[in-house]
C-alpha cells in the first residue's frame, strides 16, 4: 500500500509547466519507467493469450498436478487444467476488473471531493463527513458482507462494488487541494467571467490537480486488484470464471499446498504483487513530479 | 474541548451509520437472500429464533421504520440475534470467543509494524545516499502489494508443510487447556508467529513509505538547516528534530491503514484457521449465517472505528494545532 502521503502537495505549478511535458518528465524517472514496464508486461501477456498457449483455460483434458515441463510449462491443476493457460486468460479478467474498479473510485472520488469544495456551506459539510465516515468504515469486512449477499456474480458487478466502497481517500485528497485552488486568481477570474460551474471545476481547476487524479488512479487500481483477488480468493465472486484470485481459489480447494504444488499458487500471486508494485511505483513517480522535495538528487 | 466533542460526535455519527449500513443491505439486495435461509432453516431452529431472525432481516409486516427502531434497540441492548452456524449459542456469545484472538494479534503484530516501519522510514530518509535506503522504499512498494492471503499461503507451504518448523493452523494445540499456564502460553506464541508475520511483512510497507516521505519533506525545512547549523548532533537533529514532526502527520492517514491492516488480518486468520472475528465472519459466510456475520461486520466496524477515535485523541494530544483549529 502506497499512501498518498501530502494532501497539500501543489500540483504542477502553471508557470513552470511548459518547460518539459508532464509525460516526458514522467518517463525521466527510473521508478516510472520501471513500473510502466511491468504494468505493460501483463497487459500484453493478457492481449497475446491466444498466441502464447495453445490450450483453452478451462479444458480439464490434462493429467492433474503434473510439474513444469516442455508441454506445459507451469504445470496443470488438480483439475487437469494447462496453469500458463489459466494465468495468461486469468491476467485479462484480473487487470480488466482492478483497472475498471480503480477508474469507477476515481470517477466517485473526483465528484464527491470536488463538488462539495466547491460549493461550500452545508452541502459541503454533509458530503465531507460522509466521506470522512466511508472512510473510516473498514472497507473490506464490507465488501466481504456485500458478497455473500450478492452471492456469485459477474466481474462487472464485482469491479462496480469494489469501486463504489473504495473511492473515499480519494475523495478526501481532492477535497483539500480543491479548497485550495478554488479561491486562486485564475479561478475567481473565470468566475466573474461568468463561466458556468462545471467549466470552473472540469476545465480550470481539475487540470491543475490532475497530478492528484493519476497518483490516486494509480493507487486505486491497486486497491482494485487486491480487493478483487481477496473476494476471489474466498470464492465470493464468479468462481467458474479464470482469474488470478480464482487460481488461488481453486488451488486452496484443491489442496496444492498439501501435494506441494507451488507452480499452481505462486504465479498468480507473484504477479498480482509485481502488478501492484508497478501501480505503486508510478503512484510513487507521478507524486514525485508533483512534489519536487521528494526528488532524489534535492 | 471543541476538538473533543467534535470527534466524540463524529464517533456517534459513524457508530450509528455503521449500523445502518448493516441494516439496509440485506434489504438492498436482490433476490432477497434472507428468504432462502429462512426456507432453509425452518424445523431446524426453535420457532422464536426464527422470528427473531425475520425480525432482523424484515421479513414481517411491520413498517420499515419500525423495524428500524426495533432493530437499533435490539443493538443498543447488545442484542445481536442467534447464529445459526454455532445454534443455539448466541452471536455475542460467539463474537466474544473470537474478538481476543482477533484484538491479540491484529493488535500485536500492527504495534510491531508501525515501530518498524516507522523506523525503517526514519533510516531510508536519513541516509539518502546509501544502497540500502535507497532500495528500502522500492522494496516495500513490493511488500505492500503482496496480497495478504498468499504470503499467508506461501509462509503455510515453505515452513509449514515443507519445513515443519511452525502449525499451520488453529491458535494452539488443541489438547490443552486454555488458561494461565507454560504450555499453553508457549503454544499460542508458536501458532501466532507465522500469521503475525504476515500481517507485519504486508503492511509494513505502507508505514515505511508514509514515514520516510513525511521525513523527506521536513529534512527540506529552515529550522532544521538552522539546528544543522547551530551544531545540533546528527543523531537529535534526527529523532528529535526532524522526527517527531514527521510522525504526527501519519495520524491523519491511520484511517485507512487500520481498516487496510483489519482486513488482512481477516484473510490471514481464514488461511491459517485462526479462531478470530476473521474466520468466524467466513465461516457465517460459508454457512449463510447471516446474523453472525452481520453481528461481526458490527463488531469489526465499531472496533475501527474506536481505534481511529483513540488515535485522533492521542493526536490532539501531541499536536496543539489540531485542538484549536478544531478540524
Amino acid at each position: 500500500m502506497t499512501v498518498i502521503t501530502s494532501v497539500a502537495s501543489t500540483s504542477v505549478d502553471p508557470s513552470r509547466r511548459g518547460r518539459t511535458s508532464p509525460i516526458r518528465q514522467f518517463f525521466k524517472d527510473p521508478k516510472a519507467r520501471v513500473g510502466f514496464g511491468i504494468f505493460a508486461f501483463f497487459v500484453l501477456i493478457a492481449l497475446l493469450a491466444p498466441v502464447i498457449t495453445p490450450y483453452n483455460p478451462q479444458s480439464t483434458l490434462f493429467i492433474p498436478l503434473q510439474a513444469p515441463d516442455a508441454r506445459h510449462w507451469l504445470g496443470t491443476t488438480g483439475n487437469g487444467q494447462d496453469v500458463l493457460a489459466q494465468f495468461v486468460y486469468g491476467a485479462r479478467t484480473s487487470l480488466t476488473v482492478g483497472i475498471l474498479a480503480g477508474l469507477t473510485a476515481t470517477a466517485i472520488g473526483i465528484v464527491m471531493g470536488m463538488l462539495p469544495a466547491y460549493r461550500g456551506g452545508t452541502f459541503d459539510l454533509v458530503v465531507s463527513t460522509f466521506t470522512n465516515i466511508i472512510l473510516v468504515v473498514p472497507g473490506l469486512p464490507l465488501l466481504l458482507v456485500i458478497g455473500a449477499y450478492i452471492h456469485q456474480t459477474g466481474s462487472l458487478v464485482i469491479a462496480l462494488v469494489i469501486g463504489m466502497t473504495g473511492w473515499a481517500w480519494q475523495a478526501r485528497v481532492l477535497r483539500s487541494q480543491t479548497l485550495s485552488l478554488v479561491s486562486r486568481d485564475y479561478v475567481v477570474a473565470a468566475r466573474l467571467a461568468g463561466a458556468p460551474d462545471q467549466h470552473i471545476i472540469f476545465r480550470e481547476i481539475l487540470p491543475n490537480m490532475l497530478s492528484l487524479v493519476v497518483a490516486g488512479l494509480m493507487y486505486s487500481c491497486l486497491y482494485g486488484i487486491l480487493a478483487e483477488a481477496s473476494l476471489e480468493f474466498l470464492g465470493l465472486g464468479n468462481i467458474n470464471a479464470t482469474s488470478w484470485g480464482t487460481m488461488l481459489y481453486w488451488a486452496t480447494q484443491g489442496a496444492a499446498l498439501l501435494n506441494g504444488a507451488w507452480w499452481w499458487f505462486v504465479p498468480p500471486g507473484l504477479s498480482i504483487a509485481l502488478v501492484g508494485m508497478g501501480f505503486s511505483l508510478m503512484n510513487f513517480a507521478v507524486d514525485t513530479l508533483s512534489n519536487p522535495r521528494l526528488r532524489e538528487s534535492s | 474541548m471543541k476538538y473533543v466533542l467534535n470527534r466524540v460526535g463524529f464517533l456517534l455519527i459513524s457508530l450509528w451509520a455503521a449500523a445502518t449500513i448493516n441494516f439496509f443491505l440485506p434489504r438492498m439486495m436482490p433476490g432477497n437472500p434472507v428468504d432462502s435461509l429462512i426456507a432453509r432453516f425452518q424445523g431446524r431452529i426453535s420457532g422464536s429464533a426464527l422470528h427473531a431472525i425475520e425480525l432482523q432481516f424484515g421479513i414481517t409486516h411491520q413498517p420499515l421504520w419500525f423495524q428500524y427502531l426495533a432493530y437499533l434497540n435490539h443493538l443498543l441492548h447488545g442484542n445481536f440475534g442467534v447464529s445459526l452456524t454455532y445454534y443455539p449459542a448466541s452471536v455475542m456469545t460467539v463474537i466474544g470467543n473470537s474478538l481476543p484472538w482477533t484484538l491479540g494479534l491484529a493488535g500485536l503484530s500492527t504495534v510491531i509494524s508501525v515501530a518498524l516501519g516507522l523506523a525503517l522510514g526514519i533510516y531510508s530518509a536519513w541516509h539518502r545516499k546509501g544502497w540500502l535506503a535507497n532500495a528500502l522504499p522500492t522494496m516495500s512498494t513490493f511488500t505492500a502489494a503482496i496480497p495478504f492471503f498468499w504470503l499467508a499461503m506461501i509462509f503455510v507451504y515453505l515452513l509449514g508443510y515443507l519445513l515443519g518448523w511452525f502449525p499451520t493452523d488453529h491458535a494452539y494445540t488443541s489438547s490443552l487447556v486454555p488458561g494461565i499456564n507454560g504450555p499453553f502460553i508457549l503454544s499460542v506464541l508458536h501458532h501466532g508467529i507465522l500469521p503475525a508475520c504476515t500481517i507485519v511483512i504486508s503492511s509494513l510497507g505502507g508505514w515505511l513509505m508514509n514515514m520516510r516521505n513525511n521525513m523527506v519533506q521536513i529534512l527540506g525545512e529552515d529550522y532544521i538547516l538552522f539546528a544543522q547549523a547551530k551544531g545540533v548532533p546528527d543523531r537529535a537533529l534526527m529523532l528529535r528534530y526532524a522526527a517527531r514532526n514527521a510522525i504526527l502527520p501519519i495520524a491523519t492517514s491511520f484511517a485507512m491503514s487500520i481498516g487496510f491492516v483489519v482486513g488482512g488480518t481477516l484473510l490471514t486468520e481464514i488461511v491459517f484457521s485462526y479462531p478470530g472475528v476473521g474466520y468466524q465472519l467466513f465461516t457465517a459466510i460459508e454457512n449463510s449465517d447471516y446474523p453472525l456475520m452481520q453481528g461481526l461486520f458490527l463488531m469489526i466496524a465499531v472496533s475501527v472505528l474506536l481505534a481511529n477515535f483513540a488515535v485522533e485523541m492521542l493526536y490532539g494530544r501531541l499536536d496543539p494545532r489540531v485542538r484549536r483549529s478544531g478540524v
